[in-house]
């Protein structure tokens, strides 16, 4: 076909679909039932805040009750004040076993930061080779079936005997036990590109680079993202753990310290806090995969 | 002499789970240029294979095809491909993805601004510039399957092949856009390979009609020549004796057994 765009230039505008004739007589469409907008914006909140709220009541009611009925467990009024007295303060320093819980929430999200981050840097270019080339994947699969059930704490020592420090350790079991999700699901969003996207790079013979920035990556990208979430959340599981045996600053180590000095009220301070953070990390996540996801645009 | 396009004594089989599978047998198909040809058949009968074969996606078992007198030997930009479900990347827009088809093709020879202003005439020519910035996801099935149209002739190729481009559509639309493609073919004398189930589509459309045997082993079994002037118009063609009886004769081949058994080309 020598034919050329070029010549057609201009006589382009016949080719757009014809208008269609306007309806001549427009028929209002009919009246909702008068209902005042208040009324609906209240019940609105109600149905979606009141469940909340109930299920939050219940459990302080249950919480009182149990608080009522042992010797060791605070209340949800002691712990309250408590939580108060930790707030007021979060940054204080008193030697190195002795530190806020701002300092020790810190300490943990940095752990995570590096470990996560590390397993980024090191998971998702190995999951794109693994989803890219099959043999890849067969060699790694049963290596990956194996080493991932595997719990974070059973690599504490192999960190400790590498690194012979406790920081470290505790940053390698993140990385560790972070990676696997990030492999597995970008391999699978790799491998998940709809074949009818890689014929169009077949027959315009797309070099792999461009076939790597204009498919695979934006293909797979809320495949990648599922992955870091998932990893975030085994992350933020494993450095409370890991903290607990490693000890010097962080919210795992605090929460032990505080078991060793018998503060139940702290105890339950850090299940919340940690608890809370958990749910920011995933909330970000979904929020950042929402905005990358080509679906969601 | 040699046609055009030469689909020459192919034999496609797949390796499958109970054995090889004979998808098609035997096929030979001349196009020459500028011809627009329509290859029709029952589901499965190995329509889409051999237009696979001509893009280069699947290879031969024996036989092969030649363009120009040269070997197909795997997929070229110079063999546009109209896919049945579009398959526009979701990412780019309408101009992102027409444009990384035209960027293919032409970079090195033409400057960005050249390009840019080829995509935007690729658009023009399917009607669509004023959905040049939008998504894939934003636009309807047939604008959608304009811009697949648009991507192929931007680029250019020696031959179209399309394949049941208009099947997910609905029956309007689809008339719709079976004018625009007879008009842009008018104007570009493009050579067309086109595979559809529909048998008005294929007599409105097709200069000939190559009509396959069903599967498996599917082969021509045969060829239909469509002697209507162009342009052509449906309302008109709707009460052509020629055109009536062509459409009976395809008819008649796809219900009378002859689909059913595999006769020897």
């Amino acid at each position: 076909m020598a034919a050329n765009l070029m010549l057609v230039k201009g006589v382009a505008t016949s080719m757009e679909p014809k208008p269609v004739a306007k309806s001549v007589v427009a028929v209002p469409p009919p009246e909702p039932p008068a209902r005042t907008p208040w009324a609906d914006a209240i019940r609105g909140i109600l149905s979606a805040v009141l469940p909340r709220v109930l299920g939050i009541i219940a459990l302080l009611g249950l919480w009182y009750f149990a608080a009522q009925h042992s010797a060791y467990l605070p209340g949800p009024g002691k712990t309250f004040h408590s939580a108060v007295e930790v707030f007021a303060d979060p940054f204080y320093q008193h030697g190195p076993n002795d530190q806020g819980v701002g300092w020790n929430l810190l300490a943990s999200l940095e752990r995570v930061a590096k470990g996560f981050g590390l397993a980024a840097l090191i998971g998702i270019p190995l999951g794109f080779a693994l989803g890219r080339f099959a043999s890849l994947s067969k060699a790694a699969s049963p290596i990956i079936s194996l080493l991932r059930p595997v719990s974070p704490l059973a690599w504490l020592p192999i960190g400790l005997a590498i690194f012979q420090a406790a920081n470290p350790a505790a940053i390698f079991c993140i990385f560790i036990c972070s990676v696997w999700p990030m492999i597995i699901n970008t391999a699978l969003g790799v491998a998940s590109v709809p074949q009818d996207y890689l014929n169009v790079a077949r027959v315009l013979q797309l070099s792999e680079w461009k076939v790597f920035t204009r498919i695979l990556l934006p293909a797979s990208i809320p495949y990648v993202l599922t992955g870091a979430k998932l990893a975030l959340g085994i992350a933020w599981l494993a450095i409370v753990a890991s903290e607990m045996l490693t000890g010097g600053v962080g919210i795992g180590f605090w929460l032990w310290d505080e078991w060793n000095n018998l503060n139940m009220e702290h105890i339950l301070i850090a299940i919340v806090v940690i608890g809370v953070v958990g749910l920011l990390m995933e909330q970000g996540m979904t929020a950042i995969a929402n905005r990358f996801d080509y679906r969601q645009r | 002499m040699t046609a055009y396009l030469e689909v020459d004594h192919a034999t496609i089989e797949f390796k499958t789970r109970k054995g090889i599978y004979r998808a098609v047998q035997n096929v030979s198909i001349e196009v020459e240029q500028g011809e627009f040809v329509s290859i029709i058949g029952h589901s499965g009968c190995g329509k889409s294979t051999v237009l696979n074969l001509i893009a280069g996606l699947v290879p031969a078992s024996s036989g092969g095809a030649l363009l120009g007198g040269r070997e197909i030997s795997g997929p070229s930009p110079e063999r546009a491909v109209v896919f049945q479900n579009h398959s526009l990347l979701p990412w780019l827009t309408c101009f992102g993805n027409v444009y990384l088809a035209v960027e293919k093709v032409f970079s090195g020879h033409q400057s960005k601004t050249q390009m840019r202003e080829r995509t935007d005439e690729a658009l023009a020519l399917v009607g669509l510039t004023h959905a040049r910035d939008k998504r894939p996801n934003e636009i309807s099935g047939g604008m959608k399957q304009r811009v697949g149209i648009a991507r192929a002739l931007a680029m250019e190729p020696k031959v179209l092949l399309m394949d049941e481009p208009f099947g997910a559509l609905d029956a309007l639309t689809r008339a719709n856009l079976q004018d625009s493609l007879m008009e842009i073919q008018a104007r570009l004398k493009s050579t067309v390979v086109m595979v559809t189930h529909d048998v008005d589509e294929a007599v409105l459309l097709s200069d000939r009609i190559v009509m396959m045997t069903n599967g498996p082993a599917a082969t021509v079994g045969q060829i239909l020549s469509v002697d209507l002037p162009r342009p052509r118009n449906r309302l008109q063609l709707a009460e052509d004796t020629r055109y009536i009886h062509h459409r009976a004769e395809v008819l008649r081949f796809l219900h009378s057994g002859h689909g059913a058994g595999a006769i020897a080309a």
